[in-house]
Parts: structure tokens; C-alpha cells; sequence
């Protein structure tokens, strides 16, 4: 790289000007950010799920999967406090556990999606022209579908169940659209400013302007359509699950749970209940703090959770 | 205006035309193709199964069998079910209408509701029922639509016996109006709340947004009085983005559909679709999936004419 040859005097350039002020900037994010006292409750709540989740096998003594067919649907006790479900499974167990899945499948789908939605659509927008036109015009098209037939299309074709690392893939290929729309519009507007020519001008290759003055700038709407892709990947898997096209059913996630008990809603309603509840709570949770990260760092945006289901 | 229409009309037929491209080739990836089913049946031989697929064309290669299949598609022949063997456009002809009576009337109720109570929300900022009102449609948004679907179904059908299960008519009345609404009131909420919640949050937002503008205070300033304000001046420019979203969301519509679908036995689209994938029957989820993204590609052109009517902004041209 040109860069270790530049004088000092340039240097300047080649920060971008979301990192220049460093640590006030954070400080400015944190400010805003937790105003929403709301948003802070919500990180909370998201934390405690989380580490419960991991931390699963040391609080419970049971096994979300090993049924016990002398402790069928047994009632909230001491033992097991939420009951057990059909196979004799402690139901607070299969939720600490169904938990590990969830926020897995939440978490790695946005990974995915967000990495595919931000290379892509900065790429389109960087390049423009024909290039431009060509891979938004394949963004149409994925768009033109309705998200949940294609993945129940997908899911079917590939043996009615999937592994837990197949639906983090196939909710990442399919959950990346929206956001290159954005990233492109952003990189759009970004690519003629000042700062990108001057990067231009000292011979920077296209990657190095695109990766490392224009991205940064665009980032904003990335990081909050991340936290809303999380709350949108785990509804979403919930709802393959509960269709009979999700997770095989033998993986203990909320969905599946959900699932199991809907023909005991009238006789055994907790069943349904408290997986119901603890995955609302936590897409709540999920979409207090996007919300509160809009507010912060791209408050014009209407960027929000995608519900396919 | 008229132009533009058209002008978005006709880009969306290329559109049309890779979406059966991409439907064609998903439905090719079929592991074994549609004779797989036979074998492992012992009592069809490997000829048989060869005459079959020379009668079917299956031994063409995949472009010709494309465009064969686009020609009969554009003439209404859309195969027959691998499953019942009824043509497939009579299966879609007798299930897409209740899809989209469910579909409109969930539409129209989060619309009717969603958009008032944004407004109301707003212009009664910071009191009660604006805290509920807010905390509450956080929970509807996040709420799995299938979840919510189940306790509707436990509180008012099997506990309350206020409203019935499931399905479309009742098997004890004959078919009517009344009892058509009676079986639509459980499904249409729970595919309604989700839009119905998040429409109302961005009105409520969009119109507090506006309604800090100069403008709005010049005509207050004009003694115009706060009801003629914000629904003549304030409103307009805040439905703007609530259109888009609008937009948005239509894919979720359909997602819904099914779900709805499955947990009240609605005979739509959606069950058609999920019977199909279970019982491999290609043709049938071929034909869904058409359906489906051409009734998305139509709600997105009249999200986009409807952007068009409310933002004189936006140049033709």
C-alpha cells in the first residue's frame, strides 16, 4: 500500500470520519443510546437470556432431550418448575436449552445475511453502471418472492428437516436484500464526497477506498438492521419450526417446543405458554435495543424487524 | 401519472419472466425428479419408469422443457397434480379467493385501525393511553403469529365458545355472510395484529415528526384549529413513509397467510402449498410459488403508484 510513502500532512485522509473523534464518539453513542431506558431493560433481559442459555447444563439437572416416560406431563413442582412436557422432559430445562438454538440460529443467520447484504450492496453501488444494474436487478428478484415460500421450497428439497447449521445458511441466503438496497443507496452517496476523492487521487486501489473510507460511513444502518435481522431470524425460525419444515424435531428450540405442545393447549396451556412467552420477551428485547440503536445512530431510518410469518 | 403507471406495468413483466425462470430451475433441483416417488416401489419396473419419462418429456433437455412449460403456462395449462390429479389452475381457482378474503380483510383491518390509533397515539403524546398503547403493539410486533393464533383459538373457540375453532363455514349452517365474518374474525386478527402494530408506531412517529415542523406552525399560527391541522396538513406528509413500510411488508402478509392458514384450517393458498410440499407434488408448489410472487410483484407496483398519488414530488418522467 501507497500509504507508509504519504506525508505526514496526509495521513489525515486516511482516517475516515466516523473514527476521528474515537472514544467522544462512543461516549456520544452511549449517551443517546441509553436514554431509551427501555432499551437498557431490554439489554438486560437479553444478557440474563443469553448466559442462562449457556450456562444451561450447570443450573438444571436434566437433559432437554432424554425423555422420562414415568414423568409424563407432570404440573409446575419443586422438581420441575414449569412441569414436563409429553415425553416426560423438564420444560425449564428444554427452555434454558431451546435458548442455545435460538439465539444461535438468530445470531449466525445475521452474521451471514448481513455480511452477503453489505459486500453486496456495496460492491453494486460502487461499481454502478452495468454491474449496478445487473445485481440490483438480481435483488428484485429474490425480493419477488415471498422470503417464507422460498424457504419452505428450500427446506423441503433438502429433506423436510434441517440441522441447526443448514436454517442458520438458508435464513442468511435469504435475509441479505433489504440491506444491500440500503448499503448500495448509502455507498451511492458516500463515493462522490470529498474525502473518497482524495482517496481516489493518492492512488488507492477501488477495495481499499471502498473497504476502508466509504464502508465505514455506511455502516449506521447496517448495525441496526443487524439487531432487527437477529429478532427477525429467531421469529422466523420459530415459525418453520411450528409449520413442520423447521429444525428436526428431536432439537430442542422454542419453535419446536411450541410445536410439540399444540395439541396439549387445552388440557396442558403452560406447554405452550412458556416457550411462547420466553421468545416474545426476547424479540421484544431484541427490537427495544434496535430501536434505541435507530435513535442513535441513524435516526431518519425506517429500518425495522422483518416479520416473514 | 398515467405514463408512469404503465412505464412500472411493463418493468414488471421482465421481472415476471425470471421469476418462472427461477421457479422452473428451484423445482429441477428436485432430488430424483417427479418419477422418484416410484423407485422404490417394487411393482414398477426400471423400464416402466422410463416409458413414463419419455410420455412426460422429462428426457429433454431442461430449456426445452422450459419454454414447453412456459407456453402451456401462458395458456392456461398449469399441469395437473401429481397428488388428486385435478388441473392445477382448477386447485388454485378454488383456494386463492379465500387467501386473499383473508388477506384484504386483514390488510383493511390493520389499516383502519393501525392508522388511527397512530394518530391518536401522537397528538395525545406522553399520556396513558400512548404508554400502553406503544408498549403494547412492541409485544403484538414480536409475538410469533402462531403463538398468538394458538391462544386466541384456546381463549375464544375452545374456552369461550364465542367463535368457532376453525375453518371457513360452519358444517352444522349453511353457508352465509354471517357465518363467512364469524370464521373470519380470529384469522384476520391474528394476521392483522403484526401490521397492525407496527403501521401504527411508524404514523405515530412519522406524524410526531412532522408535526414539529415550520409549516405546521404557520398554520396554527393562522388560528387553523389542531383537528384541521393535523388531518389536512400533518397527515398527508406523514402517510408517506407509512406507504412504504406499507410496501414492506407485504411480503410478510403472505408468511402470515400460511400460518393463519394452518392453525384455522383456512382452505387458501397457504394449506394448498404445505399439502403440496409435504406430498411432493411439484406442479402444485410451482403454481404457489408463481402465484405468490406475482401478487407480491402486483402489491409492490401499488405500493409504489400509491407513493406516486401522495408525493407530488416525485417527477414522471
Amino acid at each position: 500500500m501507497a500509504t507508509a510513502n504519504l506525508p505526514p500532512l496526509d495521513t489525515a485522509l486516511e482516517t475516515d470520519p466516523m473514527q476521528d473523534s474515537g472514544v467522544s464518539s462512543f461516549r456520544k453513542f452511549w449517551r443517546r443510546f441509553s436514554r431509551h431506558r427501555l432499551a437498557l431493560v431490554g439489554l438486560g433481559i437479553l444478557v440474563f437470556l443469553i448466559l442462562v442459555s449457556i450456562f444451561a447444563p450447570l443450573l438444571t439437572p436434566y437433559s432437554p432431550t432424554a425423555p422420562n416416560l414415568a414423568h409424563v406431563l407432570l404440573p409446575p413442582s419443586a422438581a420441575h418448575p414449569l412441569g414436563t412436557d409429553a415425553l416426560g422432559r423438564d420444560v425449564l430445562a428444554r427452555l434454558m436449552y431451546g435458548g442455545r438454538v435460538s439465539f444461535m440460529v438468530g445470531f449466525f443467520s445475521m452474521i451471514i445475511a448481513t455480511s452477503i447484504g453489505v459486500v453486496w450492496g456495496a460492491t453494486s453501488g460502487y461499481l454502478g453502471g452495468i454491474w449496478d444494474t445487473l445485481m440490483m436487478r438480481f435483488v428484485d428478484l429474490v425480493m419477488s418472492f415471498p422470503a417464507i415460500f422460498l424457504l419452505l421450497v428450500v427446506l423441503n428439497l433438502t429433506g423436510a428437516n434441517a440441522s441447526v447449521g443448514l436454517m442458520i445458511l438458508y435464513l442468511g441466503l435469504f435475509g441479505w436484500t433489504g440491506l444491500s438496497r440500503i448499503v448500495r443507496s448509502q455507498v451511492l452517496s458516500l463515493r462522490s464526497q470529498e474525502y473518497v476523492e482524495a482517496a481516489r487521487a493518492q492512488g488507492a486501489s477501488n477495495a481499499r477506498i471502498l473497504f476502508k473510507h466509504v464502508l465505514p460511513g455506511a455502516m449506521a444502518p447496517v448495525w441496526v438492521s443487524a439487531a432487527f435481522g437477529v429478532a427477525g431470524s429467531m421469529l422466523a425460525e420459530a415459525s418453520l419450526d411450528f409449520l413442520g419444515f423447521g429444525l428436526q424435531p428431536q432439537i430442542p428450540s422454542w419453535g419446536n417446543m411450541l410445536d410439540s405442545a399444540e395439541s396439549y393447549i387445552v388440557t396442558h396451556p403452560l406447554l405452550i405458554l412458556a416457550p411462547g412467552l420466553v421468545i416474545t420477551i426476547a424479540v421484544v428485547a431484541i427490537n427495544f435495543v434496535g430501536d434505541a440503536l435507530r435513535d442513535a445512530l441513524d435516526p431518519r431510518s425506517t429500518a425495522g424487524m422483518q416479520r416473514i410469518g | 401519472m398515467t405514463k408512469y403507471a404503465l412505464q412500472r406495468m411493463i418493468q414488471a413483466i421482465p421481472l415476471l419472466f425470471l421469476v418462472t425462470i427461477v421457479t422452473y430451475f428451484i423445482m429441477n433441483l428436485a432430488p430424483g425428479g417427479p418419477l422418484s416417488m416410484y423407485l422404490h416401489n417394487p411393482h414398477v419396473t426400471q423400464s416402466q419408469i422410463a416409458v413414463l419419462a419419455k410420455q412426460l418429456g422429462l428426457n429433454q433437455p431442461w430449456y426445452v422443457r422450459y419454454f414447453k412449460w412456459l407456453w402451456a403456462l401462458l395458456h392456461g395449462n398449469w399441469g395437473y397434480s401429481y397428488f388428486s390429479g385435478q388441473p392445477v389452475i382448477q386447485l388454485i381457482g378454488e383456494r386463492l379467493p379465500n387467501t386473499l378474503i383473508l388477506m384484504v380483510a386483514a390488510f383493511l383491518v390493520s389499516l383502519c385501525f393501525g392508522i388511527p390509533l397512530g394518530i391518536y397515539s401522537a397528538t395525545h403524546q406522553y399520556s396513558l393511553f400512548d404508554y400502553t398503547f406503544s408498549f403494547l403493539s412492541f409485544f403484538a410486533w414480536a409475538m410469533p403469529s402462531f403463538f398468538f393464533g394458538l391462544l386466541l383459538q384456546m381463549i375464544f373457540a375452545v374456552k369461550l365458545g364465542w367463535l368457532p375453532v376453525a375453518g371457513m363455514y360452519s358444517e352444522f349452517y349453511p353457508p352465509s355472510l354471517w357465518e363467512l365474518l364469524r370464521h373470519l374474525i380470529l384469522p384476520t386478527t391474528v394476521l392483522g395484529l403484526g401490521s397492525l402494530a407496527g403501521w401504527s408506531r411508524f404514523m405515530r412517529s412519522g406524524l410526531l415528526e412532522v408535526i414539529r415542523q415550520d409549516y405546521i406552525r404557520t398554520a396554527k399560527a393562522k388560528g387553523l384549529k389542531e383537528r384541521s391541522v393535523v388531518l389536512k396538513h400533518a397527515l398527508k406528509n406523514a402517510l408517506l413513509p407509512i406507504v412504504t413500510i406499507i410496501g414492506m411488508d407485504l411480503p410478510g402478509f403472505f408468511g402470515g397467510a400460511v400460518i393463519t392458514e394452518e392453525i384455522f384450517a383456512w382452505p387458501g393458498m397457504g394449506r394448498l402449498f404445505l399439502s403440496a410440499l409435504n406430498d411432493r407434488d411439484y406442479p402444485v408448489q410451482m403454481a404457489a410459488l408463481l402465484i405468490s410472487a406475482a401478487l407480491l410483484i402486483l402489491g409492490n407496483l401499488l405500493a409504489d403508484l400509491a407513493y406516486g398519488l401522495l408525493d407530488p414530488r416525485i417527477q414522471y418522467n
